[in-house]
């Protein structure tokens, strides 16, 4: 998984390329968790480069959407094509998740 | 003899692409659409993990992925000889998990990713997940 990170004032925003499962997971998680303890209060993982995601992707994009919570933060979720974004939808994520088409949505 | 194949490897995440990737290669040859095969690669990639991440504790274990082509479909099963499921029942509820990290939707998206579903498990024994995916009829011709 390769993950090419923006950042924007409080803002990040993660790029992430490859198939995100149990390998890319722990490397995924790293980087995010980085960024928030970095500061960054606002995270955008942007999954247009990414082709395929399971149970494990959507614990690790929870899981940083649990913690920036907690610290009063916001996350989205940007780019997913058609069969990540049916797999996000059946686990409920654009529930608790703003998942939006691409970047220029995300409010400024 | 029915086109099939089995692949042994150890219990390792980066196995859970390989087979992945197999049991997609396999479904494609087999006459799925591109549709059908990304809800294969899901079922799969979620009992591969599951294996990897539950089946040997802070061990590395054997797991096995068969398929194999039916008349109207194919049936994929993943097992394992590792510690078990106390109680599968709890195991398939959404959003039952033991480690937080996981979101416990592997066993919902198995189930809802393939025609039929079935897990068998005995504890210290090992635990084997059958699913069968049906082909999508072809269009009849008007």
């Amino acid at each position: 998984m390769q993950i090419t990170v923006k950042l924007q004032g409080r803002t990040a925003m993660a790029a992430l390329a490859g198939e995100f499962d149990l390998t890319a997971a722990a490397s995924v998680r790293q980087e995010l968790d980085g960024l928030i303890d970095g500061g960054h209060r606002r995270l955008v993982v942007d999954l247009k480069k990414v082709p395929f995601i399971d149970s494990s992707g959507l614990g690790v994009l929870l899981g940083r959407y649990r913690r920036l919570s907690e610290l009063g933060g916001e996350m989205f979720i940007v780019g997913a094509r058609p069969t990540v974004r049916t797999v996000l939808e059946m686990s409920g994520v654009p529930q608790v998740v703003r998942v939006l088409r691409s970047e220029s949505e995300v409010p400024r | 003899m029915a086109n099939h194949f089995e692949l042994h490897c150890p219990s390792r995440a980066e196995n859970v692409g390989l087979c992945r990737v197999s049991a997609a290669t396999f479904a494609a040859n087999a006459g799925f659409t591109v549709a059908e095969i990304e809800e294969i690669k899901v079922a799969v990639s979620e009992a591969v993990s599951n294996v990897v991440v539950h089946a040997y504790p802070n061990a590395e274990g054997a797991m096995v992925l068969r398929c194999e082509e039916m008349e109207d479909g194919i049936q994929i099963s993943v097992s394992d000889q590792g510690v078990g499921i106390e109680d599968i029942a709890q195991a398939r509820q959404a959003s039952f998990s033991t480690d937080p990290e996981r979101m416990g939707l592997g066993f919902v998206f198995m189930e809802s990713f393939s025609d039929e579903f079935a897990v068998e498990s005995t504890p210290g024994r090992g635990t084997r997940v059958e699913m069968r995916k049906r082909r999508e009829a072809p269009a009849e011709a008007s």
